[in-house]
């Protein structure tokens, strides 16, 4: 990014960053967005650890609180979680296959700009109005008893926001079945491209019945629909398996990626092979699978009968068997390896022990009988941000160091790194252990105050203490991001020097073209065999030739900001404005009418030729 | 790197203290359980968490040795090492194992606490209670005996009590920690369950449970708390009587009080009943208050005083965030604020 942004101004960047169908730009893009996203959900959990501190606290009222918690969740797992994997799997994962793009790189960037606007649409109910306040489960019977258009922004603005992410994982999908370079067999895929392909296989089934359940609400809300209204004989219950059936596989969605950034570090920084690759693979896919077998664990208390409990609770415990298989696969990675304590390392290293607590606390809201204590209490809280943070955000945060050089071409300093890494670890085991506690003494979740006198009051104020450790680590990452971009100190191909897969064979940051000639394969780990081997680089499978590449679009934009204007159309027209409906109908033609320009105008892109490859490279060596 | 291992010794005698610590109150806690309900999940909570620490052994042994045995010293190339057959099976049978240790008790349990067949039996002599859930308050309805009551559910010790839970409004969810899980208050279906509240126990909590609600439903979901008196079946027939002895409301036994009287059948009883009868449950708008003088709490949260009672009537709108009963009534001088107040905290049906 650093290089072009010297040599161009302001606005040329900006314009190539809005048109731009580069996967790796789009990964910047991603991780910039997202990153927001995830300071603007972390905010919103320091004004919660703040209003629950101490008791009767006032520092918010009990309708923001709601408000916040809601933007909360829904924030952290829709616009921080999955867009900053996004940018890693946009980044790394073609250049892991040895790809030259995605598959569909005008989709590529459809995708990010419909996240970004979904998100945009969500976040800008905290100036019209008020946010959605129903948690970010929105359960029917509340999210209509909703006043205002809270609720509505978060129906509009998920069903934008998700099909952005549905596109993008079918896009994923296409690119490793179709674009792997010769010789990268499905066995050869390191464990993140093949984490990739399993989370978006995954993601092209559980964001449907999202979809449909957003729409259900959107009709209810907006045109005067009764799917959820009991007394007219609709059904709330129908929502909740709708939401779960999603939102169960969306938390694999998330931490099988995860486990991929993991799989890839322990691996390269033992400078040892992954332990059981086969079976890690075979463990993906079985959670991935077993994922959506699993969803009504989370209405134990909702009174689907003992039958359903029982057999969905046999189920979850089931999961944890090939999680099971992979934390051993991780630390057998390491046994007999030379391992290296990077930053990145640390961070794996620490999701092990901070994952594994998180793991059997799974177990044990798997146990029907005994979930309905912990069900809705702040023991579910403590599990699910120890899965979460414990394993996802820990993930995201060594990507972040891991792969930073190959995203930017500099390397995050490691001291900086480390302090990071303290202040996290150390305020996130403070903030949540304590939770379990907490919710096993009678604490429900989702509550914006607690009483005195419930012997809650000590417990709340540790877990708060644990809160601004993080918010330390998160501001000393933002420094060092800082400093490390002004420094600018450009690193070369493989910075760790372990790099084992092929995106530590490429320059950092890659060509736009990414490879001149596509590599061939010839086992897994590729890169590390030709090193083995004595060898710079990978041996090419192909002649220096013409590189057919896409053009920059426009559209995409275009498209994405018709929905958005649409959505508050479609919002505004319960208020009987006038308006409401023309401007509906407004943005729905410029989606409509950016859609027939784009399949109208024939864009056949452009071609690399072989001399300007060939010039490029003794630039690079001059 | 002794620091290292310094730091996570303290962290587990820190861990220990804050287990040994407390489990928390006796008439809050899950892990205090006063019945046979609570009892039966704090069993299956230890075996979990038992087995669970073995697992977690196991991984902090390995991780350990690792830790210390593994770092890099030079810059030797470690074997390849593809994998291992036997090792994966180990690591694969045995949590199957540990898993079904703890699924047959769970699926027991899980069909045992859902065993509700007493209450379709006729004439069955088990006590029933009807909980409905609204904005933010309870209303507990015992159909066989034929009476109504409020925020403070009272129940008989040492019996099964079986539950039909119901939802008037939005989605809210009953739970009384120390006696047992909880279950949804659906809009769309009754859920049914059964609770023991254990005489011993209860009584080392005071005789009040503390009850709460665990679904998000508003503003004041973290206010919409109920409590639960236990006492002996003598002493909750007595109270069934008494109640059923109320026909006609109580008279007022002061002029204040009569004066107060005035002003709550003007402004008050539109919603608020003060007989335990049986009434349709949607005819039910606000909690029955019957035996209000007898109660625990205001409003289910504030102390049970004239100050706050009146407090309360003033602006409730403070106490308890989108309430039903805001602005449902004229504003009340202080005159008046006091007549109410005398006329409600002697409603009593026990002498």
């Amino acid at each position: 990014m650093s290089t072009i942004a010297q040599k161009k101004g302001f606005g040329a960047v900006l314009w190539d960053y809005l048109t731009t169908v580069d996967h790796k730009k789009i990964a910047h893009l991603y991780l910039i967005a997202g990153g927001l996203f995830f300071i603007m959900g972390g905010i919103e959990a320091v004004l919660i650890r703040i209003q629950l501190a101490v008791p009767n606290n006032d520092f918010v009222s009990a309708g923001a609180f709601n408000e916040i918690i809601t933007m909360h969740g829904t924030t952290m797992i829709f616009l921080a979680a999955m867009p900053l994997l996004f940018a890693f799997m946009n980044a790394v994962m073609p250049l892991q296959i040895g790809a030259r793009d995605v598959a569909f790189p005008f989709v590529n960037a459809l995708g990010f700009w419909l996240f970004f606007f979904g998100g945009l649409f969500l976040n800008l109910s905290w100036f019209l109005g008020g946010a959605p306040d129903a948690g970010w489960t929105s359960y029917a019977s509340l999210s209509l008893h909703s006043k205002g258009h809270g609720i509505d922004f978060y129906v509009l603005g998920l069903q934008i926001a998700g099909l952005g992410t549905l596109i993008g994982g079918i896009n994923f999908l296409v690119t490793i079945i179709n674009m792997r370079a010769p010789g990268m067999t499905y066995m050869r895929m390191p464990l993140f491209t093949w984490t990739t392909f399993v989370a978006s296989a995954m993601i092209l089934f559980a964001f449907p019945p999202l979809t449909v359940g957003l729409t259900l609400m959107m009709f209810d809300r907006l045109f005067g629909a009764n799917f959820f209204d009991v007394t007219m004989g609709g059904n709330t219950i129908i929502w909740e398996h709708l939401f779960w059936v999603f939102g169960h596989p969306e938390v694999y969605i998330l931490i099988l990626p995860a486990f991929g950034i993991f799989s890839e570090i322990f691996s390269t920084f033992s400078r040892k092979r992954l332990f059981g690759y086969s079976s890690m693979v075979f463990a993906t896919v079985l959670i991935g699978f077993l994922g959506f077998m699993v969803w009504a664990h989370h209405m134990f208390t909702t009174g689907l009968g003992p039958v359903a409990n029982a057999i969905f609770a046999v189920a979850t415990m089931a999961i944890g068997v090939p999680t099971g298989i992979k934390i051993f696969n991780w630390l057998f990675t390491m046994w007999g390896g030379s391992v290296k304590f990077t930053t990145p390392m640390y961070y794996a290293f620490a999701f092990i022990p901070s994952f594994v607590m998180g793991g059997v606390t799974g177990v044990m809201v798997a146990t029907a009988a005994a979930d309905y204590q912990y069900h809705d209490t702040y023991f579910v809280v403590a599990h699910f941000h120890y899965v979460i943070v414990g394993g996802v955000v820990l993930a995201l945060l060594a990507g972040t160091h891991y792969w930073w050089p190959k995203m930017f071409g500099t390397m995050l300093n490691e001291t900086l790194g480390k302090i990071t890494f303290w202040l996290f670890f150390i305020g996130f085991h403070l903030t949540f252990f304590i939770q379990h506690f907490l919710g096993l003494w009678g604490m429900p979740r989702r509550v914006f105050t607690f009483l005195p006198g419930q012997g809650l009051d000590a417990g709340n104020l540790i877990s708060s203490v644990g809160a601004a450790f993080m918010s330390a680590g998160v501001m000393i990452l933002l420094i060092n991001i800082v400093v490390t971009q002004v420094k600018n100190v450009k690193v070369g191909n493989d910075p760790w020097g372990d790099g084992r897969t092929l995106e530590w064979a490429i320059a950092s940051p890659p060509p736009y073209y990414n490879f001149k000639q596509l590599p061939l394969v010839r086992g897994l780990d590729a890169y590390w065999l030709e090193k083995m081997e004595g060898k710079k680089g990978m041996t090419p499978a192909e002649p220096i030739g013409d590189i057919h590449m896409p053009n920059s679009s426009f559209i995409p934009f275009m498209i994405t900001l018709g929905l958005f204007i649409a959505a508050f159309g479609a919002m505004y027209h319960v208020n009987d404005k006038p308006w409401a409906i023309p401007l509906l109908i407004f943005g729905l033609a410029v989606t409509f009418g950016s859609m027939l320009v784009r399949s109208f105008k024939d864009d056949h892109g452009y071609h690399i030729h072989k001399e300007e490859l060939t010039q490029d490279e003794k630039g690079a060596k001059a | 790197m002794k620091r290292f291992a310094k730091w996570r010794l303290i962290s587990l005698f820190a861990i220990l203290a804050l287990v040994l610590s407390g489990c928390g109150r006796p008439y809050l806690s899950s892990l205090r359980p006063a019945g046979e309900v609570a009892d039966i999940q704090y069993d299956l909570m230890k075996l979990s968490t038992w087995i669970m620490v073995g697992v977690i052994i196991v991984v902090l042994i390995i991780f350990t040795i690792v830790f210390f045995r593994f770092r890099r010293k030079d810059d030797r190339i470690p074997k390849q090492v593809e994998g291992s057959h036997t090792l994966e099976i180990i690591w694969t049978v045995i949590p199957i194992l540990l898993l079904l240790i703890l699924a047959v008790p769970t699926v027991a349990a899980t069909f045992k606490l859902a065993d509700v067949k007493e209450m379709d039996k006729k004439n069955s002599k088990a006590l029933v209670i009807n909980v409905r859930s609204h904005l933010y308050w309870w209303d507990f309805e015992y159909p066989n005996e034929k009476i109504v009551t409020s925020q403070d559910l009272v129940v008989p010790t040492n019996e099964k009590v079986y539950f039909n839970l119901k939802s008037l409004d939005v989605k809210h969810s009953f739970w009384i920690p120390a006696v047992g899980g909880k279950l949804d208050t659906n809009t769309d279906n009754i859920n049914r369950f059964w609770l023991v509240f254990d005489d011993k126990r209860a009584n080392e909590a005071g005789n009040l449970f503390y009850g709460k609600c665990a679904e998000l439903c508003g503003p004041s979901h973290a206010l919409m708390d109920f409590k639960v008196k236990a006492m002996s079946r003598a002493d909750f027939d007595t109270w069934v009587k008494d109640m059923q002895a109320v026909k006609q409301p109580e008279k007022a036994q002061t002029d204040l009080a009569a004066q107060g009287q005035e002003i709550f059948n003007k402004s008050c009883i539109g919603c608020h009943a003060v007989t335990p009868e049986d009434k349709p449950e949607a005819a039910r708008l606000a909690p029955n208050l019957t035996n209000f003088g007898e109660r625990s709490r205001i409003a289910g949260i504030l102390d049970h005083n004239k100050e706050e009672l009146k407090n309360w009537i003033k602006n409730p709108e403070t106490y308890k965030p989108g309430n039903e009963m805001t602005n449902k009534y004229p504003a009340m001088t202080d005159e008046q604020l006091d007549a109410l107040a005398e006329y409600l905290m002697g409603l009593k049906v026990q002498d």
